[in-house]
């Protein structure tokens, strides 16, 4: 009986380094940003200013507030062609073949890329095509890193969109299809319809992840910190500043980069709370 | 005749929109095999018994091995040690906890404050791991070690490995027929003797894919350590001092032009690595198919 | 429909073989004929390849990707294979067996789906006509005619299930493929389904695959059995029932076997 009891006992105290861990990361984010919106106030939020020097130092959150939401919202967009017809693909017109598997197999690949070697191809293979089509001079720039963002969130979005159509009833695209529809018919008149709250749920789920990612975003998009002027011009995300700067910081320019750390999980966490919604409510 | 030219019309949207869906899905995965023809190409020069048994080079012996068009010398013993320390470390940590946590969401379903624990489980999961560092600074390299260091860094991993091993953890433990307690129970077992002598064995594989699969997951990560391990030019075992890893090592590699080389081999390596532990994470799951 | 005399068999089904996997076959050697403005009632064993001979008469059975069929069917003396799908399920509606409107459409919508579909345009007093005439054709009018924009979900079973061969009814077609429409239903909504195919048999021809050998008594005209893929036997249903001529339709009218 004692065994039983010490096992449970052992069982919830490990549930409460999840509770201790959430809690902590939050007073901790909380804390360390403090002086800086008690410096600057809530201003703080909308601010594009960042200047560091000393004496008249003002920190603003809103060149990578921009920066973050472009470089995340192109890059879905840039995503959502690619992964809306793989998982077609895989989910439809090649289902429970081979072919469909070794696909999803490949595009799985594409998600155990570790960042850094993204950004590092990026800055190596990607860059000189695109200085090469003489849209942008150096290579750096909100596109760049967009375009590499895409190719990194596609595994996300398309696995979950493939799952969701997979699970479309046979029954609906037999009536449809008894009723003379095309395939793509079908696909767009039943499938995608009943799929529909699913597959939203999976690019906002990507979207996440997009907003969170650090080191490819970091080594192409120029690291400027003002609010991206253009297409092809450089910025800064959340969190390639945070990356770039928290080593050498202190004082105010540490708590401010603290609150802008704050503020990007505040973005992702409400992103990703809405995706998982949508999908509880609808599965 | 109206009918046919509607079901001609029909069949090449039909058929254009099939050509459509294939193009796009070959386009996703361009990009994998030119990532991989890249890094194989460019990397597999510096690859050698050095690369794994030597650290790195300073930027001078770089740039006259550059100079001379020799191979540079030197390679990553010093983050493969430290990768290693670290990533040891934050298992030794999150393993238990995330398998205990996971068990006890299981077993405690219905209660709210297990979802809660879900919950709370999911949004960490959701946490940029660069905030993960900004975390583990605060925490570690700021109170406890005073300055950068391996524990700073096994923190920031172990924090990232634990929601992964929980939620896996937890499905795997889903699939097991209830059946199967049902019966051990039946038989007189006690509740702590069916967790460790029915549950985990038999769940075994889907725990080890879970564990896998995160382990090839932070063993990628570059964010949180550049704000905790920082990194370091010695092979070092001393968790209290700065550490280097391999994703560091690129990140060094990376801002120094003379290192090219060097770089495009530690990423060729790193993703082979990576991928492999995936590969194996698959293969395991696959091959106990009865759970 | 058509100009050309009509013949009394609409369906002529020609030495047909229908194998999901090479060297396994559903359907072995069937030769049939269905009448027109008739109910046939094909029954067997589950497993016996009446859902796939059912299929095949609307190539549905082409969803399946390894599939090899050999012989022919025809309709109204033309191959069925050699014209466009699209036109063949024009002319050949179906009704499945768990009752399927669409979730996403409306009562009135799913009606005409066939049409929107096809991408056929109809002027709206077209469509209205086609909507009442098919749900009047079902019964199903009087009681869904103040929710024609409602989605359909809140329906009986049985209800859905009139919807659904309105649907199917909507296209005039010349033949309708039932494939067990009343196993899902209570037996209230199955006696109503069973009064409404004995109307529509007047103006059109129905194929109706059933596991239940009481129904195939009570509505058929002809009746064909199959078992492990071949057409055992068939003939009007009287005739069959009373005097089945293979030993194997005694058995398993006598239920021998399920």
């Amino acid at each position: 009986m004692s065994g039983d009891r010490i096992t449970k006992g052992l069982l919830f105290l490990s549930s409460l380094t999840i509770l201790l861990l959430s809690a902590g990361i939050v007073v901790s984010l909380l804390g360390g940003a403090l002086p800086a919106f008690r410096e600057f106030g809530l201003r703080f939020i909308i601010s594009p200013a960042w200047n560091p020097t000393a004496g008249s130092e003002e920190y603003g959150a809103m060149s990578f507030i921009a920066g973050t939401v472009i470089t995340s919202i192109l890059a879905l967009i840039i995503c959502i062609p690619m992964a809306f017809s793989t998982s077609l693909f895989i989910a439809e017109y090649f289902r429970g073949t081979r072919t469909s598997g070794i696909l999803r197999s490949l595009v799985d690949l594409l998600a155990g890329i570790p960042s850094i070697v993204y950004g590092f191809w990026g800055f190596y293979a990607l860059r000189p095509l695109l200085v090469a089509t003489g849209l942008t001079d150096q290579g750096f720039g909100v596109f760049t890193a967009s375009l590499v963002l895409a190719i990194m969130i596609v595994p996300y979005a398309t696995s979950l969109s493939a799952e969701i159509i997979s699970m479309v009833p046979a029954e609906l695209k037999e009536a449809a299809y008894s009723l003379g529809a095309t395939r793509r018919e079908v696909i767009f008149s039943v499938v995608i319809p009943s799929a529909r709250s699913g597959i939203i749920a999976s690019f906002i789920l990507a979207l996440g992840r997009a907003l969170g990612e650090t080191m490819a975003v970091t080594m192409l998009i120029g690291n400027a910190n003002v609010i991206p002027k253009g297409l092809f011009a450089p910025g800064n995300t959340m969190a390639s500043v945070i990356a770039n700067q928290f080593g050498e910081a202190s004082g105010l320019k540490m708590s401010a980069l603290i609150a802008v750390g704050l503020l990007l999980f505040l973005i992702t966490a409400l992103v990703n709370y809405l995706g998982k919604l949508i999908i509880k409510r609808f599965a | 005749m109206e009918l046919t030219d509607n079901i001609r019309r029909r069949s090449r949207t039909n058929n254009r929109f099939r050509y459509l869906v294939i193009a796009g899905s070959v386009i996703t995965i361009i990009p994998i095999f030119l990532i991989v023809g890249n890094l194989a190409v460019k990397g597999y020069r510096q690859i050698n018994l050095a690369f794994f048994t030597k650290p790195a080079p300073d930027t001078f012996q770089a740039m006259m091995a550059a100079v001379n068009g020799e191979i540079i010398p030197g390679g990553i013993a010093n983050g493969l040690t430290g990768s290693l320390l670290m990533v040891l470390l934050a298992s030794l940590l999150a393993i238990p906890l995330g398998l205990m946590t996971g068990i006890y969401i299981y077993e405690n379903e219905s209660k709210k404050y297990a979802r809660f624990i879900r919950s709370l489980t999911e949004i960490l999961q959701g946490v940029p791991s660069i905030i993960l560092g900004i975390i583990a600074y605060l925490w570690i390299v700021k109170n406890i070690t005073r300055g950068y260091s391996a524990l700073a860094g096994s923190v920031s991993l172990t924090i990232m490995m634990l929601p992964l091993i929980i939620r896996s953890t937890e499905e795997t433990m889903r699939m097991i027929p209830l059946s199967i307690r049902e019966a051990a129970f039946a038989l007189g077992t006690p509740y702590y003797k069916m967790i460790y002598k029915i549950l985990i064995p038999v769940s075994f594989s889907g725990l080890a894919t879970g564990v896998l699969l995160a382990l090839s997951r932070i063993l990628g990560e570059t964010a949180p350590l550049m704000l905790t391990a920082l990194g370091s030019p010695a092979i070092s075992f001393d968790i209290t001092r700065p550490v280097s890893a391999v994703p560091l090592l690129i990140w060094d590699f990376y801002n120094d032009p003379n290192m090219v080389n060097l770089v495009w081999s530690a990423s060729l390596f790193l993703m082979v690595f990576v991928l492999s532990m995936n590969l194996l994470a698959r293969s395991v799951a696959s091959k106990h198919k009865y759970i | 429909m058509n100009n050309t005399p009509q013949s009394e068999n609409v369906l002529e089904i020609k030495d047909l073989f229908i194998a999901y996997e090479p060297g396994r076959y559903a359907v072995k050697e069937v030769s049939a004929s269905i009448k027109r403005n008739r109910i046939t009632a094909i029954m067997g064993p589950s497993g016996c390849g009446k859902s796939t001979l059912l299929r095949g008469m609307n190539r549905m059975h082409e969803l399946y990707p390894n599939i090899e069929t050999k012989g022919d069917i025809t309709l109204d003396g033309q191959s069925i294979f050699s014209m466009s799908v699209i036109e063949l399920r024009r002319r050949v509606g179906m009704v499945f067996q768990r009752p399927n409107p669409f979730p996403n459409m409306t009562i009135y919508e799913n009606v005409v789906a066939g049409f929107s579909l096809n991408d056929i345009r109809l002027k709206k007093n077209q469509r209205d006509e086609i909507v009442e005439n098919a749900l009047r054709n079902v019964a199903l009018w009087d009681e869904v005619k103040e929710s024609l924009y409602r989605k359909g979900t809140f329906l009986s079973g049985g209800q859905q299930q009139r919807l659904c061969v309105a649907r199917a009814i909507a296209f005039n077609p010349d033949v309708l493929l039932l494939d067990e429409p009343t196993s899902a239903l209570d037996p209230v909504a199955t006696s109503k389904i069973e009064d409404l195919l004995g109307e529509l048999k007047e103006k059109y021809t129905l194929v109706l695959v059933t596991h239940n050998m009481s129904q195939a008594a009570r509505i058929s005209d002809e009746s064909m059995f199959m078992y492990l893929g071949e057409l055992v036997e068939s003939g009007p249903t009287g005739t069959l029932f009373t005097t089945p001529k293979d030993s194997r339709t005694e058995a398993y009218l006598t239920g021998k076997f399920g």
